[in-house]
């Protein structure tokens, strides 16, 4: 059974829509990447999915249950990390984690096991009954993570989960996710701005920009959209020679110099490098989902001329709706 | 109706609220100032009830201005929980609106419930000497009165943006239901259009049962009191459990 179905979402604000018909299949099990710009639609519509805001029209199942008429029972089946810290700065970690259970339902004898079992998931064990007040923007990170776990929910929203955190807490939380997903069958929907954190850790990953899906696949399918390798090249290229070479997908000029992808670098660059005429630099690296991300969701609209034609005009009609 | 969910809602509001004394005893202050000040100060006054100083007659008021006072901060509070994010996990939770809300309502009893014990026994050790039924019934009469005064707290604070709105209601509403409740004057003597605005507020009403215990003797009769504070708590919990319905992730 699917873990969330969507058909058609959409949530309109007075004068924005933030989310523009997306649907969405998202299995059980699967760690889902939600990838997009700043303002794209991200967090409405996982706010949409956990029914904290009503979609303007459209459905969509969570868990089975549909967000609008069964809010309670999708409750019941989910865990959300909020991007906006939302721990009580009032009450201590402990007091925390100890009201949530009782409000999500965790069996009254496991509630204290549980409390520790995850506050030592994040480190926070010495620092339990401390207010919250006092913590840093890591702990209360790793804190808010904690809360979202503690009930064991079947789906997990992960709303910029590991923003703020260094690079040890956000490896510990990687890895904890990838547990969840392994142990628990956990479908978790993940929204981030570290591309090498999606790349890691998501299944299957959507773009969305200006409140559409524009690109849904594998981390390593998108990135094979893009190419498999990206040389840079300086000095006076041929850019049209360049282009009708067979292996090379697109050809870009940006500041001074050219950005070339192009398929298997290790078979190919010496072709590459004799048709493209006199070369003063050279840089080769392998395509990441930042180049990915850049490409489909980076507002280049009609810079890249290989774009396919549907995608423009379903930008430009997006756009338009936008500045409605 | 999700009853642990409620007990859990009430265990946070207590905590929070006795871990902030500094609010406990400011709330404590103009009732102070009121009942010993002005009540010195009037000394010479006519009190409106034979056998009765003036002061002692406006401390039954007194005793509901200090729950009116906690119930209705309380209830703008939740704006504090809106913005600091808090209440998004609360929205997010397997429990009905209804619930929340009368967790959220209960806690707000429970405060006014506390200021009240603390004000009567003050009043009863320097005022107007109290029985423990008479304490005992004080604060059973205090619940009608913080319940919906919590309630219409809260149903303003879901709908307000920011604290800002809070000087507004207090002076639009606050105060208003204050003075025309009769707190401070008799009502059968007062004027008798402040008579008629008297009927359509909800504090008159308590005020009335509070004297109705303290002093024995009361405007109306103790039905019409516990009659109309019944009309108005179920009034003001559909309004609140409305006005929460309606929450919504703010964005």
């Amino acid at each position: 059974m699917a873990a969330i179905v969507t058909d058609n979402l959409v949530k309109r604000y007075s004068e924005v829509t933030a989310v523009n018909g997306v649907s969405l299949e998202i299995p059980e099990g699967e760690v889902f990447g939600l990838l997009g710009p700043n303002g794209a639609g991200k967090t409405t519509m996982i706010s949409m999915l956990a029914t904290l805001v009503r979609p303007t029209s459209g459905t969509a199942l969570v868990a089975g249950h549909d967000i609008t008429r069964e809010p309670l029972e999708v409750r019941r089946n989910i865990g959300i990390v909020f991007q906006e810290p939302s721990v009580d700065d009032l009450l201590t970690a402990r007091e925390n984690l100890e009201l949530h259970s009782m409000l999500y339902g965790v069996p009254r004898g496991e509630i204290a096991s549980r409390i520790e079992q995850f506050l030592k998931l994040v480190n926070l064990s010495d620092r339990g009954d401390s207010l919250v007040k006092t913590y840093s923007g890591g702990m209360r990170r790793r804190l808010e993570i904690a809360r979202g776990l503690i009930h064991s929910p079947k789906i997990l929203f992960l709303d910029e989960p590991t923003l703020g955190l260094d690079p040890a807490s956000r490896k510990a939380v990687w890895t904890h996710i990838r547990e969840l997903k392994e142990r628990h069958n956990t479908t978790i929907i993940l929204t981030t701005h570290y591309m090498e954190e999606a790349d890691s850790l998501a299944d299957r990953i959507g773009i969305i920009n200006q409140g559409r899906i524009i690109e849904l696949d594998t981390p390593e399918a998108l990135k094979r959209k893009v190419g498999q390798d990206l040389v840079f090249l300086k000095g006076e290229i041929d850019a049209d020679a360049l282009r009708a070479l067979p292996f090379v997908k697109t050809v870009e000029r940006e500041n001074g110099h050219y950005k070339i992808s192009i398929e298997d670098s290790g078979a190919n660059l010496q072709a590459l490098l004799n048709a493209g005429g006199r070369i003063t630099g050279v840089e080769v690296r392998r395509v990441t989902l930042d180049d990915v991300f850049l490409k489909f969701a980076g507002q280049q609209i009609g810079v890249d001329a290989e774009e396919k034609a549907e995608g423009i005009f379903e930008r430009i009609a997006a756009n338009r709706t936008v500045r409605k | 109706m999700n009853f642990y969910a409620i007990y859990a809602i009430l265990l946070r509001e207590a905590k929070i609220f006795l871990r902030e004394k500094e609010r406990i005893l400011s709330i404590l202050i103009s009732p102070l100032l009121f009942l010993f000040v002005m009540g010195h100060g009037m000394a010479g006054a006519q009190s409106p009830v034979p056998g009765f100083t003036y002061q002692q007659f406006i401390f039954p008021g007194i005793l509901v201005m200090v729950i009116l006072f906690t119930s209705i901060t309380y209830g703008l509070y939740i704006v504090w929980d809106k913005r600091l994010d808090f209440l998004k996990e609360v929205l997010a939770a397997p429990i009905s609106r209804a619930t929340l809300f009368l967790g959220k309502a209960l806690g707000g009893m429970l405060g006014a419930l506390i200021e009240t014990l603390l004000l009567v026994v003050v009043g009863a050790l320097f005022i107007l000497p109290q029985n423990p039924l008479q304490i005992l019934l004080c604060l059973l009469a205090a619940f009608p009165v913080s319940y919906m005064i919590t309630n219409l707290g809260l149903t303003i604070g879901a709908r307000m943006k920011s604290m800002e709105g809070f000087g507004l209601v207090m002076s639009f509403l606050t105060w208003p239901l204050f003075f025309f409740s009769g707190a401070l004057f008799d009502l059968q003597t007062a004027a008798p259009y402040i008579r008629a605005v008297s009927l359509l507020d909800p504090i008159s009403y308590s005020v009335d049962l509070m004297r109705i215990i303290m002093l024995g003797q009361g405007y109306f009769s103790l039905w019409t009191d516990l009659g109309a504070l019944t009309l108005f708590c179920l009034a003001t919990t559909a309004l609140g459990v409305t006005a929460f319905g309606k929450l919504q992730q703010e964005k």
